[in-house]
């Protein structure tokens, strides 16, 4: 087995659930962290002897809340990973965490611990957005927990959450700007998304969130996109900003198709042609890798033409877009048979798609991506010339 | 043959329940079946009337049901009591009138807490003017906000009926059940007739069986119909021989013979339902009535429109169904039809919009098919320049205007009533849908007007907008009263500069413009946001009359992107490619199934 690999590990636990969050997060009173290590060690053992040689490029603790994690479950993962793995010792390895004065205090560990990157969810900075986003910090909290974060780490990254109820498009260009002020290499803003399943799901339903509608939605959109742009920090990805060279290259790595292990609950893999998912209840997890050694749910082949549009859908994303021979090599398709040339002519001649080999949007495209991969994916069966 | 003597007439009692819609029909219905015997508490399924889905969800009869219940009164005698559950929509005018002359009384229930409802005005005084004794019962009397008295005095005012003996129910407890059962005997009349005259039965309604072919609910005016007899279908012109005689209870049950007054049903081996036709009069071969009974009408479908198959690969399916549906609906007609745009389908005739909707309705869901429903259409007649005369269903097959000398469409003539303080409203809809008043007379606090309407303004919306804008309070019955001549034009829609030939209507000259606007405003609305901005226009011919502009879509993207978890977002993705597949291309531009039918409804204005 050969190429890169990223690896995910999923911290479940929150001390609160967010009313807007549908990830794989549960609030539990207590948590066995000597017991978790061990089976989250164990699980990784599992993916590392299934990529056996792959290089290792990236670490990123997710979740949930990983902050919460013991530092020492980190450190015991990190220098598992980093023996299990050939690596050029230049490995990035993030840790998302959640900037309250208690996860604060625990940089330093962790960054001993050998997390040299973190991602704080910062979400707003305004103490009524973060106490309707159901945060468990407020906006004092959280500016000095980026302060001691940019001390102990030398990559920081924050997110933001934009197009927030009550939020105008003025307001969001406030905030961004001081939130470029904070001289930060890498920010993730992100639309505020109403998941199925989430409180606020439930109360949009009832028409009780005062959203922006999908004016002022594509305003803050473009907003971002300009003053990050002016501030150093142009978009990579469509909600993702950074200094260049400064990108997560986890991130990249997803959107490049690359293969990752993930290993935790509910934490989802692809390598070797396979896609993997995780049981997602937390004890169900626990029990399977203290019974079977491993947290797997289903392990399943992905067939070409599936792999190939999900690396569309991936790369597309993306400000480089996708390079057509890196496409067949990844993918076993051509582009071309994935995107079909007429489709992708017209929506070239529209103006969304840039012209040349690879296959990329334009500014004026990125915001209708995913309609773009329908149009381009749609062609899929309509089977066009298909350039080899 | 050996016979069986007749059931006595004075044993006998024919009835229909006339209900506004939830106060509680079907409720009582069940429970008199369930007093009576006629099932058990474990065979009970609530509402065993209504026997098809579609019936059950928009609370409205479709085929007429009858149950023949046996009771035993408190005067010591038994008696039969036949209760016909009667269709209830205009649509089905017809087929009701059949079912309520097939009775001599209905019972009128109305709701203790709500009182009378206007809807079921209509059907009261239908009944009336069948001659029928009419039961008042009012149910839910064991609501804590029951006002027994207060209904009782607005059913004598607003009804004029004598209200003092009106039988307090609740058929959801079964209270007063036994009292809604004395009253059918001792007040609704029994039938009259003479069992040694030549037969003569009704024909009260039909459907198709897949056991037992095509059933026919018989009401018998006089004469005797047994198992073994010739009979003959007087309208229809032929024989049969009567191979079951029997009745509902409700579940089947033969009997020897149906006598006078009796309803019940027959099978003839009779394979087409276009054989049985409703209101039809059945009488002996060898000794055949002199005269069939009056009211016979031949059901002629009088909306057309086109029913295409979103997946032209599901056209063998959609003939088949059709055919299959028709065994059970011999109202509907269809012949194959083709456009450019749809490709194969059929052009179908119906009673009504709303018997259109059902068809629809039945089609996807019975036999899990997408349709394409065109543009309504009534029944023109075109006048061409060389003398010819030809009948037009659709818009399509318009002539060229340059080669015709005149048109004329269908007219109707509209009865409606409605409570005092809606009329106005009810005066401009008739108005503005080229209305012209007849008669305005009021009795109590209700107006009954009479109006001739042009049919192609009534089959769109012209119901619901009746019924919205009077709260649901006015009733509207009609009948078509021939063809006059009118300043018809064919209307196009474009899309993208692309004409939807499913979308292209005939309507009056000086309502095109309204229409067409309309037409434009709505299609704004159902035709997603396109990568490119969609002119949408309304035509007479090359003059463009109307014009929108859906705007390019702006947005369309997932904010984040969870993790690794890429079959979430490849979820998305397949959605979005199953409603596109959902949808018709004209051109570039994808239109929903939905909007081809949503796009005729006028809506608000």
């Amino acid at each position: 087995m050969s190429g890169d690999l990223a690896l995910y590990v999923h911290w479940p636990f929150c001390v609160t659930k967010c009313p807007y969050c549908d990830f794989n997060s549960h609030v539990r009173e207590r948590v066995d962290q000597a017991g978790w290590r061990a089976a989250l060690v164990a699980d990784l053992r599992h993916e590392a002897r299934l990529t056996a040689g792959q290089r290792l490029v990236s670490i990123f603790f997710g979740g949930g809340t990983p902050s919460l994690m013991d530092p020492g479950t980190t450190e015991a993962l990190i220098a598992e990973a980093l023996a299990l793995w050939p690596n050029d010792g230049a490995v990035e390895i993030t840790l998302e965490a959640n900037p309250s004065s208690v996860e604060a205090a625990r940089f330093a560990d962790f960054a001993s611990a050998g997390v040299n990157r973190v991602s704080l969810g910062l979400q707003a900075l305004d103490d009524a957005a973060l106490k309707l986003l159901g945060r468990p910090h407020d906006l004092a909290q959280g500016l000095a927990a980026l302060e001691v974060a940019q001390r102990h780490f030398r990559r920081v990254s924050f997110d933001l959450i934009h197009s927030r109820p009550g939020q105008t498009v003025a307001a969001w260009e406030a905030e961004l700007a001081r939130a470029l002020s904070f001289g930060t290499e890498h920010l993730s803003a992100y639309q505020l998304t109403i998941e199925e399943g989430t409180r606020f799901h439930t109360l949009a339903r009832k028409g009780l969130l005062d959203l922006p509608d999908e004016e002022a939605a594509a305003d803050m959109f473009e907003l971002t996109g300009a003053l990050c742009t002016a501030a150093g920090l142009p978009l990579y990805e469509v909600s993702n900003h950074a200094r260049p060279g400064a990108e997560s290259r986890h991130n990249l790595q997803y959107w490049r198709y690359g293969d990752y292990a993930g290993v935790g609950p509910g934490a989802h893999g692809r390598r070797g042609g396979l896609a993997t998912t995780r049981l997602k209840r937390p004890e169900s997890w626990l029990e399977a890798v203290q019974a079977r050694g491993e947290g797997l749910e289903a392990e399943e082949a992905i067939a070409p033409e599936d792999a190939a549009e999900e690396a569309l859908m991936m790369g597309l994303r993306l400000a480089e877009g996708l390079d057509p021979a890196d496409f067949a090599a990844r993918t076993g398709v051509a582009l071309g048979a994935v995107a079909s040339q007429p489709a992708r002519a017209r929506l070239q001649a529209m103006g969304l798609l840039a012209p040349g080999a690879r296959l990329r949007v334009t500014d004026a495209g990125r915001m209708l991506t995913n309609r773009l991969i329908l149009e381009l994916a749609s062609g899929l069966k309509q089977s066009d010339a298909m350039p080899s | 043959m050996a016979s069986v003597p007749p059931t006595d007439l004075s044993r006998i009692r024919n009835f229909s329940i006339i209900a506004h819609i939830d106060h509680g029909k079907s409720t009582l219905a069940d429970r008199l079946i369930q007093a009576t015997g006629g099932l058990s508490d474990r065979e009970m399924s609530a509402q065993v009337l209504d026997n098809m889905d579609i019936e059950k969800e928009r609370g409205i009869t479709i085929k007429a049901q009858t149950v023949r219940l046996d009771y035993k009164a408190k005067d010591g005698k038994s008696y039969i009591l036949n209760l016909m559950d009667t269709p209830g929509h205009v649509d089905f005018a017809y087929e009701v009138s059949r079912s309520l002359a097939a009775c001599e009384g209905a019972l009128l229930v109305v709701d203790a807490a709500q009182g009378v409802e206007a809807q079921t005005l209509a059907n009261v005084y239908q009944s009336i003017e069948h001659d029928h004794e009419i039961v008042p019962v009012i149910n839910k009397v064991d609501l804590p906000s029951a006002e027994p008295e207060k209904v009782k005095a607005e059913i004598e005012e607003i009804i004029g009926l004598d209200a003092s003996e009106a039988v307090l129910a609740s058929a959801k407890s079964g209270l007063g059940i036994g009292d809604v059962l004395e009253a059918i005997v001792t007040k609704i009349p029994p039938p009259k007739g003479d069992a040694n005259a030549p037969l003569k039965a009704m024909l009260v309604d039909s459907w198709y069986d897949p056991y037992l072919g095509v059933v026919i609910l018989v009401r018998v005016i006089d004469g005797v119909i047994r198992k073994g007899q010739n009979v003959k279908f007087m309208a229809g012109g032929t024989e049969h021989l009567v191979d079951r005689v029997g009745a509902f209870r409700p579940k089947i049950e033969q009997l020897p013979q149906l006598s006078p007054g009796e309803i019940g049903f027959i099978t003839a081996q009779i394979k087409e339902i276009a054989q049985a036709r409703v209101g039809d009069t059945i009488t002996d071969v060898k000794r055949p009535a002199a005269q069939a009974l009056p009211g016979f009408k031949e059901v002629q479908p009088v909306v057309f429109c086109g029913l295409f198959p979103t997946d032209a690969a599901d056209f063998e399916k959609l003939r088949d169904s059709i055919y299959k549906l028709r065994l059970n609906d011999a109202s509907f007609s269809f012949e194959m039809e083709t456009s450019a745009a749809l490709g194969f389908g059929f052009r179908c005739g119906f009673l009504g919009l709303l018997h259109l909707e059902i068809i629809q309705e039945r089609l996807s869901r019975e036999y899990d098919l997408d349709l394409i429903t065109t543009a309504p259409s009534v029944v023109y007649k075109v006048f061409l320049t060389d003398g010819t005369e030809i009948e037009l269903h659709n818009p399509a097959d318009m002539p060229d205007p340059v080669k015709i000398d005149h048109m004329e469409e269908p007219w109707i003539e509209a009865v409606i009533y409605v409570p005092d303080e809606h009329l106005g409203a009810i005066l401009k809809l008739c108005q503005d849908r080229r209305g012209i008043q007849k008669n305005l007379t009021y009795v109590g606090g209700r107006a009954q007007l009479t109006y001739e309407l042009p049919l192609n303004e009534v089959v769109f919306d012209f119901y619901d907008r009746l019924k919205s804008i009077s709260r649901g309070y006015a009733s509207f019955d009609y009948h078509q009263t021939g063809y006059r001549e009118g300043d018809l034009v064919k209307m196009s829609i474009l899309v993208n500069g692309e004409q939807v030939d499913a979308l292209s209507m005939i309507v009056h000259r000086d309502a095109a413009e309204a229409r067409g606007r309309h037409m434009c405003e709505r299609l704004k609305d159902l035709i997603p946001r396109h990568l490119f901005k969609i002119p949408i226009q309304a035509a007479i011919g090359a003059k463009v009359i109307a014009r929108e502009t859906i705007a390019a879509m702006r947005k369309d993207v997932t904010a984040k992107c969870y993790g690794g978890d890429i079959s979430r977002k490849k979820k998305l993705l397949e959605k979005q490619k199953e409603g596109k597949k959902r949808m018709r291309q004209y051109g570039s531009v994808d239109i929903p199934q939905e909007a081809f039918i949503a796009a005729l409804r006028m809506g608000d204005e």
